[in-house]
């Protein structure tokens, strides 16, 4: 209405102090007459021009954080202690009335998932013209000032983006679109919330780096909220490290990284790949012993049908001509962005999908047109591991259930015996014997993937296939699943397929790397030389897109910061 | 677009077949003896006839005829507005339901807008409302009336305004007055449904993503809930008004009743009672005819507010 | 009828089948379910993986049997376990209780009428014609001088056979469909979802009104017309969880892990998919007493004396002027009933959420 063309500019305090000052801040969700802590006694005060990035897994109530910066903290949230202040104004438990004036043209965000952060009914033009009508432009000039808002952003076309609705735009451009919305308010302070974390690794590079040029230039403050110690790394004035909802630790990323007080720090920096291993991404096999081959596929090819559309391409190319091979008790790290075709190779690799052309090999035996019935007893030895934990486990069977469905399935063995395997199975994973009995609610996620690896492994399989198995996991978690994997390995000799989009993560795993992009093999061989001598391309780009170089770089260039003692 | 409307047409036309046909076969094929079922609603004692003459009746009801056959005449006949002729009452069934139609029409309609009013409106404010208890007391409301018997309220009504406030007719077809009564009673049930299918999709808007975004900009509740929450909650809520369209009409048939307005409803009401087959086939054509049209109009509703539908059908 | 709608989220719109009437709604919920497939803005858990750990927090279960041994007893009472469990939540609602005690008390009176009136619902008194409501006659008496609580609690007994029979076709038939649809896919599902489709194309209580034309008016005629009616519904929901529990990682877990389809069919989907169909099973309830005393009302009920509630009312309609009760007190004790099913329903609902 005719209260948002004209903002009350709340911007009273331009002297250049701080444009937000948390203190003491405590806030809590009230559910149920509770309140439960999300975040305690947080102090942290972002000047003009300042990068800060605020580090935490989840619950560590950075998002929380985040939101109380915003005034956007939802209605079961309370401020139970401390003062917010924007700008110097004290906003703490304010009206939406008195909060509203400071959002957009004060603080602007950047949200997390570009895929759900725009209106799908609006126009790109009419969703920026919003913001840019708030600062009290003139109707006549305010569609110039939607398409310089794209264009700074970095979206091609502008005139043509703006008319169009959000689903005809890629994920990376939505979430230039959402750049633009942020800085269409010319706001003091832009709050990015894990603002990549929805894309591809190499789009995630190209925007974070584009939002930092922009906020350098302006002269904005940036608030990054990441889990990534990495990223924060890179780009951050000063990093603030969460843990259930207190400050661990803050500092220049020199000192955090360099001389971390805290052992929750030292944890996260060591499951930060590159900045482990000071920059780059070192695979751990380097030796890599021959074996037999297990699974081979040959020159596999899958085309789906398409819904017919206006443009006339009736089938869409997944998979052209992919020939893989995993080695006994080796690991084969398949590599790409969504949308290159990994699933789709492993479910043709699992018999869970046909072929168009070329053969899959089992142990020798071809499997390509082997049926349900007859694939079935094959399927004791190669076995499954979700990429989501949540959703692989039944909820209403317990972890004991679960792991000996397999067993039960195949008729494997009695009801003791069964039992006896389970107790083993969940030694094997290393959680307790007492948790057979829980349901998946009762677990967390890494324990839940653990479940599901105990049962992959229920039926002794000479090959496990992981897609993508920790990444829906917080970074320390990620890092105790693939140590678990790894000795699993080493214990069992079971061979691995093993599927991900991160190659800081394969290069910890794989034996064997092969690199896929859009259904096609770009690069395979020896994890050693994928890894340290790429030969093309999109293998480069993929590596330079893990976060954490440029700080590792700049280390190492300059001679004073030179300290051996960051890496484990 | 006009290929992908022609292509939603013709599956209009097939639903409407369909319905005919299912009712065809549950009217005739599914009693134990139809034609006995048949004649004696016409008011004939079959045990009093004589071979030769029940043959003469059932040749003038066309029910001598193998089943197939007489589907086909009859389906012909529909096609061209000819129902044949009612068992109970000595007239055509096309002529008995143009009588009636229009009283009806009008009823339905005002209800139909009533309700299309109260569900947004309600809907609207139980989500924009911050007071608490309004908003409780607003969220809650549309379960009492979805629960309630129509009949129940018609009565409570009438008992209301006409007997103790003497402010409106308690019956009759006449004036807008003896529309008040009938027309909420209507709309009471579906207006109830719409409010509550809106404010939970509402209120799952508000829990969007891009509602944060938009609360982000600094935009008030008002413009929020107008331009960014209406229109993508009333998608969902859309899809069903066809359901709810359906629901209001066919009600009518109580509430004809309970206000003894002279209608299609009470026709049913007496077509049942009297098991005039002809009559009952003709009103669930109508009926099926309007849930098609109003489900066309949907369509075109929803590609207008859903460029993504938009879209996809052009592309189709 | 009604809050049928809204209930499980998306029994009708996401999810409309391979179908006639709607191909775009479909589509653009799909597209929408699709573009909302994030997660949600604002995480308070605070769950830290204490995997290797053994001072686990969680603790709902005392130190059980052996793993996996799923021994009859143990069975038992971790199924005990979980009805506490689950009921706990229920019983702090007290809007819960109490419409569970209201349909609890009418099934048994409706049952066993005697525990609760003296009277015989046939029995007139001259003395006593259309009395008002008072403490010898709760609910007054009708123009013969019967009580007409009494007529209502026996009343009960009518209605409670037809909308039990009518929602035991209603679940039969629509599990059936529902599960097979959903199951197999295919063209059965087609030709299945189809047909469902143009059933739902006639509003209910005309495809009510349609059955009972061919079947005679009466006790069971009504139950099945209602019953028939409220299986295209349950037919859709059914088949709609079954496929979106088909579709779970789990589903294929059991899969890849060797099980058979009628192993994944009974201990995964059946169980996954029951929580969204027993709310509309409750709700389904309502639904059927509202479309059966509608029917009985337009008099196409069980002859007289026996009297269904809508019987009751619509015969009290002509003492509406002096003796207004006969009609509004078993309105509003038919309402109630309906309230408190769909309050049961709706509570279901939100604490499964």
């Amino acid at each position: 209405m005719s209260t948002d063309a004209a903002p009350d500019a709340p911007v009273a305090d331009q002297s250049g102090g701080p444009i937000v000052e948390l203190s003491g801040l405590s806030v809590g969700y009230r559910q149920r007459g509770r309140t439960t802590l999300a975040v305690e006694d947080v102090d942290l005060t972002i000047a003009a021009g300042e990068t800060v990035a605020v580090v935490g897994e989840s619950g560590s109530g950075k998002t929380t954080t985040a939101n109380a910066v915003l005034g956007l903290l939802p209605s079961s949230g309370v401020i139970t202690a401390g003062r917010i202040r924007i700008a110097g104004t004290d906003v703490t438990g304010a009206p939406d009335r008195v909060l509203r004036p400071f959002r957009g043209n004060v603080i602007g965000l950047v949200p997390q998932d570009p895929m759900v952060g725009l209106n799908p009914t609006m126009r790109i033009g009419g969703q920026i013209a919003e913001v840019v009508r708030r600062r009290g432009v003139d109707k006549r000039l305010v569609g110039a000032e939607v398409l310089e808002a794209l264009e700074r952003a970095g979206v091609d076309r502008p005139a043509v983006r703006a008319r169009q609705y959000p689903d005809a735009l890629s994920g990376g451009l939505r979430q230039r679109v959402l750049i633009a919305i942020a800085i269409a308010g010319h706001p003091r302070l832009i709050v990015a919330d894990e603002p990549t974390s929805a894309l591809d690794v190499t789009v995630q590079r190209r925007i974070l780096d584009h939002l930092a040029g922009l906020v350098a230039e302006t002269g904005t403050s940036l608030l990054i909220i990441t889990h990534d110690l990495g990223v924060a790394a890179d780009r951050a004035d000063r990093v603030v490290v969460m843990q259930r909802g207190r400050i661990v630790e803050q500092g220049e990323p020199a000192a955090i990284l360099l001389r971390p007080q805290e052992q929750y720090t030292r944890q996260l920096i060591a499951a930060a790949p590159a900045l482990s291993h000071a920059g780059g991404v070192v695979p751990r096999f380097t030796d890599v012993t021959p074996a037999p081959e297990v699974l081979r596929l040959d020159g596999v090819g899958k085309d789906f049908r398409l819904p017919r559309t206006a443009s006339g391409e009736r089938t869409f190319r997944a998979l052209d001509d992919v020939s893989l091979s995993v080695r006994a008790g080796q690991t084969l790290g398949l590599v790409g962005e969504s949308g290159s075709g990994k699933t789709t190779a492993l479910r043709i690799a699992m018999g869970l999908e046909k072929p168009t052309q070329g053969r899959v090999h089992l142990d020798g035996v071809d499997i390509t047109d082997a049926g349900w019935s007859k694939l079935r007893p094959l399927r004791r030895r190669f076995q499954l591991v979700h990429q989501n934990p949540y959703s692989s486990l039944d909820p209403r069977f317990t972890v004991a259930q679960s792991i000996a469905e397999p067993l039960v399935s195949f008729r494997v063995g009695d009801r003791a015996s069964r039992a006896a395997r389970v107790r083993e199975l969940l030694d094997q994973v290393a959680l307790p014997a007492a948790f057979a009995d829980r349901r998946p609610a009762e677990l967390s996620g890494g324990q839940r993937q653990r479940v599901a690896i105990a049962r992959a492994l229920a039926l002794e399989p000479e090959l496990v296939f992981l897609d993508e198995p920790v990444s829906a996991l917080d970074v320390s978690v990620q890092e105790q699943i693939l140590t678990l994997l790894l000795r699993l390995q080493t214990d069992l000799g079971v061979g691995y397929l093993f599927i991900s989009h991160d190659l800081a993560v394969v290069a910890q795993l794989a034996h064997h790397v092969a690199v896929l992009r859009a259904g096609r093999i770009v690069e395979s061989g020896p994890a050693e030389k994928i890894l340290t001598a790429p030969a093309e391309e999109h293998t480069r780009e993929l590596l330079g897109a893990v976060p954490g170089q440029r700080f590792a770089a700049d280390l190492a260039a300059a001679p004073a910061g030179a300290a051996p003692g960051t890496t484990r | 677009m006009p290929r992908y409307l022609a292509g939603r047409f013709a599956q209009a036309l097939l639903v409407l077949w369909a319905a005919y046909t299912v009712t065809f076969i549950i009217l005739n094929v599914l009693p134990s003896d139809p034609i006995t079922l048949q004649l004696s609603a016409g008011g004939a004692d079959i045990s009093q006839l004589t071979p030769a003459q029940l043959h003469d009746l059932k040749a003038h009801y066309g029910l001598d005829d193998p089943i197939v056959v007489q589907y086909f005449h009859h389906l012909w006949g529909a096609l061209h507005f000819d129902f044949g002729m009612s068992l109970t009452q000595n007239v055509s069934v096309g002529s008995l339901i143009s009588d009636k139609l229009p009283s009806t029409v009008t009823l339905t309609a005002v209800a139909v807008a009533v309700m299309l009013v109260f569900g947004l409106g309600i809907a609207f404010l139980a989500t924009y409302v911050q007071w608490g208890p309004a908003r409780t007391l607003l969220a809650r409301l549309p379960a009492v009336g979805v629960s309630l018997p129509q009949f129940f309220v018609g009565l409570l009504l009438i008992q209301v305004f006409s007997f103790s406030l003497t402010w409106l007719p308690a019956t009759g077809t006449d004036g807008w007055r003896s529309l008040v009564l009938p027309s909420i009673t209507l709309a009471l049930p579906g207006a109830a449904m719409l409010a509550q299918l809106l404010t939970r999709s509402l209120g799952d808007t508000w829990q969007e993503p891009y509602i944060v975004t938009a609360r982000a900009k600094g935009l008030s509740r008002w413009t929020i809930q107008v331009r960014h929450a209406l229109r993508n909650a009333s998608l969902p809520a859309l899809t069903l008004l066809g359901v709810l369209v359906g629901y209001t009409v066919v009600n009518a048939v109580v509430v004809e009743t309970v206000f003894s307005r002279n209608g299609i409803g009470q026709l049913a009401q007496q077509a049942v009672l009297g098991q005039d087959v002809p009559v009952v086939q003709a009103i669930v054509l109508i009926a099926a005819g309007l849930f098609v049209v109003v489900n066309l109009l949907v369509d075109l509703l929803y590609s207008l507010l859903d460029p993504r539908v938009a879209r996809a059908g052009r592309a189709a | 009828m009604p809050d049928k709608i809204l209930s499980p989220k998306s029994h009708h719109v996401p999810d409309r089948g391979p179908d006639l009437v709607a191909a775009p709604e479909r589509r653009a919920a799909e597209a929408r379910a699709a573009a909302a497939a994030g997660p949600p803005i604002a995480p308070v858990a605070v769950t830290t993986d204490l995997s290797a750990a053994g001072g686990v927090t969680v603790s709902t279960v005392a130190p059980a049997p052996a793993p996996g041994d799923a021994g009859a007893g143990g069975e038992n009472r971790r199924r005990r376990d979980d009805l506490f469990a689950a009921a706990g939540p229920l019983l702090r609602r007290p809007g819960f209780v109490l419409a569970a005690l209201f349909v609890a008390f009418v099934i048994v009176s409706g049952l066993v009428p005697s525990l609760f009136t003296s009277y015989k619902p046939s029995a007139t008194s001259g003395s006593d014609k259309l009395k008002g409501p008072s403490l010898d006659h709760l609910f007054g008496t009708d123009e013969l001088g019967r009580d007409l609580f009494s007529r209502v609690l026996h009343g009960s007994t009518l209605t409670i056979k037809a909308t039990g029979g009518a929602v035991l076709i209603a679940i039969v038939a629509g599990l059936t469909i529902g599960v097979v649809a959903g199951f197999f896919g295919g063209w059965v599902d087609s030709v299945l979802m189809r047909i469902i489709d143009i059933l739902l194309a006639i509003p209910m209580l005309l495809m009510a009104l349609v059955i009972v034309t061919a079947l005679g008016f009466g006790l069971l005629p009504i139950a099945i017309a209602v019953g028939v009616t409220i299986t295209p519904t349950f037919a859709r929901t059914t088949r709609a969880e079954v496929l979106r529990v088909k579709e779970q990682p789990y589903v294929e877990a059991a899969r890849t892990g060797g099980a058979s389809w009628g192993r994944v069919l009974l201990r995964h989907i059946l169980p996954n998919s029951w929580g969204p169909v027993s709310v509309l099973a409750v709700l389904d309830f309502g639904t059927a007493v509202l479309v059966i005393s509608s029917l009985s009302f337009l008099g196409f009920g069980t002859p007289p004396p026996a009297a269904e509630w809508g019987t009751l009312i619509s015969n009290g309609r002509n003492f509406l002027i002096t003796s207004p009760w006969l009609s509004l007190l078993p309105g509003l004790f038919v309402g109630l009933v309906v309230f408190s099913l769909n309050h049961i329903a709706r509570t279901l609902e939100e604490i499964k959420r």
